[in-house]
């Protein structure tokens, strides 16, 4: 039954789903944006962030510290993973990219899997911000609309790092042109290493916030990895607003179809998702001739 | 595209089964790891066409291993069909109409693109078998009860077991498959498809249906999917609904690249490697959940170091100590003037007969946002004419000369060739009326000899836009050998033709580019700056052949040396900020004050 209040906690559903999906997409498409590399280790990388969160909370019990300490495992990880790996494959098919991607994915899931098992963890939301919160018409758990509160401060965090800043100012110009870029005397190899860990970061630090609401395997990755393709697919590939409206669409897609039956949710974000490449291949957002 | 000869392959394969039978159960391989390693290796023929041999990586193969698997074990559970192998057959033509709904959508992309959409659309089909279709495939349960195939021949009956007699059922259907790939990989089709891996720009420009071949390999991807989930079922009794899941799709990728892609036998290898791994590895080893650890980072290193997989990596090893000295006497040979003692190529047959310009552009405007690149240029060219297009740096002869052969479409303006309005025409479709050209910077095939680089050139002249010869063989293509020949002679390579494309010089490179646009046998070539990049020696073997190719041909160049266009055209058209500035013989443009103003400044009329 479809009531008001039904739909109306729904819809909250999904705009808390959307912004996190927004986050993890903004990640990608910053990553693909600027190195030209479509990472297909961000689904791992998400799920590494809720890891890295647990840990962090099982050693300090503090929700806080295992935000933080979360996100900068994972800025550290990217960055080595970049540094290591991925940087020879700049030269190289976008295929090989792609597979030498996949592999990491794997490896990181496994090495999680050997070291926190396959059993489900959970981490439960601060003392502060759990419970329920009256909003009038609706009773709303109060973590939930904490998560979208946080994931639009991170998102707009993100779009003043890469739109009001000398970094991003290099980060796009970059994506335009890395060549010249380098030709004009700045390191664009040690930006991309902050860019693909700040790309990482954004996966993991949705990872972490996610965790208190769905708990953690280390195959959790792979669905949201999937997700995402059909977000920055919708908004349009290294377009970071498309990335953020991509991943608002997605998640009432999937909260709202879930209303009336759950299980034709993914089913209808594919529909979407085939239409948008019917109507506009390049995506809601994504500029005609790239990519 | 390997040697053509299949018969060594053919038998070759053949005896290896049949050894398998034999040496495996000594060498104690569980018959059940021999059998999943077939149907995956089956599998993976079909993933190697569309990945190995045509560049198109899908990580979505999933759907229709699950999808044809699945209705071969509903028609079989259900007792709709006695017949395993029917039921097979209508499983892999289930899949194949799966490819071709899920084809047209995810070949709207390229790239990366191409692969999320694959991932997105194979993700859908599990989730669709797993709830809303629950009712037949049994949704998390999966169905079992699928029968073993049983075969009559009059009195004699086979009704196929368990273990190594399932082998033998399970070897005949590979052996089937594997020779169908191989005379796939043979064919023209297969040609091509190696081409639109290489060069999709160039594959499409001469005169192929890019678009059409690459769904025909999905195609056949998904029906050898589809028949490999069929047997996945016939094999365990049960069909698994984790065929769907995106780990199958991985697992074939993973598989495919380590054994090494475009190789057709790679996928059985990293299958092969793959499950014994695992089995050593969890057993013998007792690492129990850490095998596919180590399963990723073998994976990883091979991507990284070893690109072609283990088979890739014994042809190297084996090439490395096979080969000779670099042959000197080669490249002496080239420098012999062979060039002139040879014929015009074969001319395209169905240009019909026709009065007035070949070719005839009114008001060709092209405008790129705010910035117009063309305005208003009125171009004709008459039958036979050798014309130049000249101008300075930024004039708009790149843009002029895209929309000439159709790759860009003006904003305004029509273009006819040989009295036929091509204006927006696809670039393939223009090919093959008989307009092509050759590149400013090479577009060839990289991964291919120079001799199959001009087969694919001529094959879209013989077969048309698009042809299913899956099954014929290039070397029954009439007329195929000759035409490639003749060109080879017409450019003087033919002392190289067996060479890969990377080992050639630059200045061969750049006569096969013009080589490509010839063998496919235009009525009408343009070439853009044929001589950029060259040495003096170069240039002047070059230009020889562009004055042997003119015959019975309709030339157009665009050129920086002046003096080679003033040498060659018959008339000129000189372009000055996207404008038609003059036009006329070279002694009328020497003269115009105008020309000497904006381009010649004066040099010229010296």
């Amino acid at each position: 039954m479809i009531t008001w209040p039904n739909f109306l906690s729904q819809l909250f559903n999904g705009a808390a789903l959307g912004a996190l999906l927004a986050l993890i997409s903004s990640g990608l498409t910053i990553i693909y944006g600027t190195l030209g590399v479509l990472n297909l280790a961000h689904g791992a990388m998400f799920m590494l962030g809720g890891y890295a969160g647990y840990a962090v909370y099982a050693a300090t019990g503090s929700f806080l510290l295992a935000v933080v300490g979360g996100s900068a495992a994972l800025v550290v990880v990217g960055a080595l993973l970049e540094l290591v790996v991925i940087r020879r494959f700049y030269g190289r098919p976008p295929e090989d990219q792609m597979l030498v991607t996949f592999g990491i994915g794997i490896v990181v899931v496994e090495l999680v899997r050997l070291g926190f098992g396959s059993l489900a963890l959970t981490v439960p939301p601060p003392a502060a911000i759990a419970g329920v919160t009256p909003l009038g018409f609706i009773i709303y758990p109060t973590y939930r609309i904490a998560v979208l509160a946080i994931a639009a401060v991170v998102l707009a965090v993100l779009y003043v790092v890469l739109y009001r800043t000398r970094l991003g100012m290099i980060v796009r110009a970059g994506i335009e042109d890395s060549v010249m870029v380098n030709m004009l005397g700045i390191n664009v190899y040690r930006v991309f290493m902050l860019v693909f860990g700040i790309g990482a970061m954004a996966a993991g630090f949705a990872g972490i916030i996610n965790a208190p609401v769905v708990a953690l395997t280390p195959d959790m990755g792979d669905a949201v990895l999937v997700e995402t393709f059909v977000v920055v697919v919708i908004g349009g590939v290294g377009s970071f607003p498309g990335a953020i409206i991509g991943g608002l669409i997605a998640g009432e897609i999937l909260s709202l179809t879930a209303m009336v039956d759950p299980s034709y949710a993914q089913v209808m974000l594919f529909v979407v998702m085939t239409l948008v490449l019917i109507l506009r291949p390049q995506g809601l957002l994504g500029q005609q001739g790239r990519a | 595209m390997p040697r053509r000869k299949m018969i060594l392959p053919v038998l070759l394969t053949a005896l290896g089964l049949i050894l398998g039978r034999f040496l495996l159960p000594w060498l104690q391989v569980a018959p059940d790891t021999a059998n999943q390693v077939l149907v995956w290796g089956m599998f993976g023929i079909g993933f190697d066409l569309l990945f190995g041999y045509t560049g198109l990586l899908s990580f979505g193969q999933s759907a229709f291993f699950g999808t044809g698997g699945f209705i071969a074990a509903w028609l079989l559970t259900n007792d709709v069909m006695g017949s395993v192998l029917a039921a097979l057959l209508i499983g892999t033509i289930g899949a194949a109409a799966a490819g071709v709904l899920v084809g047209l959508i995810a070949l709207r992309r390229t790239g990366i693109y191409f692969a999320m959409i694959t991932v997105a659309i194979a993700e859908t089909f599990f989730f669709v078998e797993n709830s809303p279709l629950s009712a037949w495939t049994g949704g998390e349960n999966g169905l079992p009860g699928v029968p073993a195939p049983v075969f009559r021949l009059g009195s004699l009956v086979w009704k196929v077991g368990t273990g190594w007699s399932m082998y033998a059922f399970l070897a005949g259907c590979f052996f089937v498959a594997m020779v169908l790939a191989m005379r796939i990989v043979r064919s023209p089709v297969g040609a091509i498809l190696t081409a639109i891996r290489d060069n999709p720009l160039r594959a499409r420009a001469v005169g192929h249906a890019v678009g059409h071949y690459k769904l025909a390999a999905f195609v056949v991807a998904a029906a050898y999917a589809g028949f490999a989930g069929g047997l996945l079922g016939v094999l365990q009794g049960f069909m698994p609904p984790d065929a769907f899941t995106f780990d199958t799709s991985g697992q074939l990728v993973m598989q495919t690249v380590i054994g090494g892609s475009a190789t057709l036998f790679g996928p059985l290898l990293g299958a092969a490697v793959w499950l014994s791994l695992r089995d050593f590895l969890q057993a013998g080893m007792g690492l129990g959940g850490a095998w596919k650890l180590v399963l990723g980072l073998v994976f990883v290193l091979l991507v990284c170091f070893l690109r072609r997989g283990l088979i890739g990596g014994l042809e190297s090893l084996f090439a490395r100590r096979g080969k000779a000295a670099p042959d000197e006497a080669a490249a002496i040979d080239l420098a012999a003037p062979t060039l002139s003692s040879v014929g015009p190529s074969p001319r395209r047959r169905a240009a019909p007969r026709f009065d007035g310009p070949v070719l005839e552009a009114k008001g060709l405007t092209k405008i790129y946002g705010g910035l117009s690149a063309n305005r208003d240029i009125d171009f004709s060219v008459n039958e036979g004419e050798l014309r130049a297009v000249i101008g300075p740096n930024g004039a708009g002869k790149s843009t002029f000369f895209k929309m000439l052969t159709c790759e860009v479409t003006p904003s305004k303006g029509s273009i006819r060739f040989g009295g036929r309005d091509i204006t927006g025409m696809d670039v393939a479709r223009v090919c093959q009326l008989g307009l092509t050209k050759s590149y400013q910077v090479n577009q060839l095939f990289g991964r291919l000899t120079l001799r199959e680089n001009l087969m694919i050139a001529a094959l879209a002249e013989r077969r048309g836009l698009f042809r299913l010869d899956l099954l014929r063989s290039l070397d029954r293509v009439p007329g195929l050998a000759t035409q490639v020949e003749q060109t080879l002679g017409l450019v003087g390579l033919t002392a190289r033709a067996d060479l890969p494309v990377a080992e050639l010089a630059y200045g061969e490179k750049r006569r096969l580019e013009i080589g490509l646009a010839l063998a496919a046998s235009p009525s009408l070539l343009l070439l853009d700056e044929p001589l950029a990049g060259m040495s003096p020696r170069e240039r002047v073997e070059t230009v020889q052949l562009l004055k042997n190719i003119r015959r019975g041909r309709t030339l157009i160049i665009v050129e920086h040396d002046v003096d080679v266009v003033f040498e060659l055209a018959e008339r000129i058209t000189v372009l000055h900020e996207g404008r038609k500035l003059a036009e006329g013989t070279p002694a009328e443009i020497q003269r115009n004050s105008f020309v000497q103003e904006a381009y010649l400044g004066g040099v010229a009329a010296a």
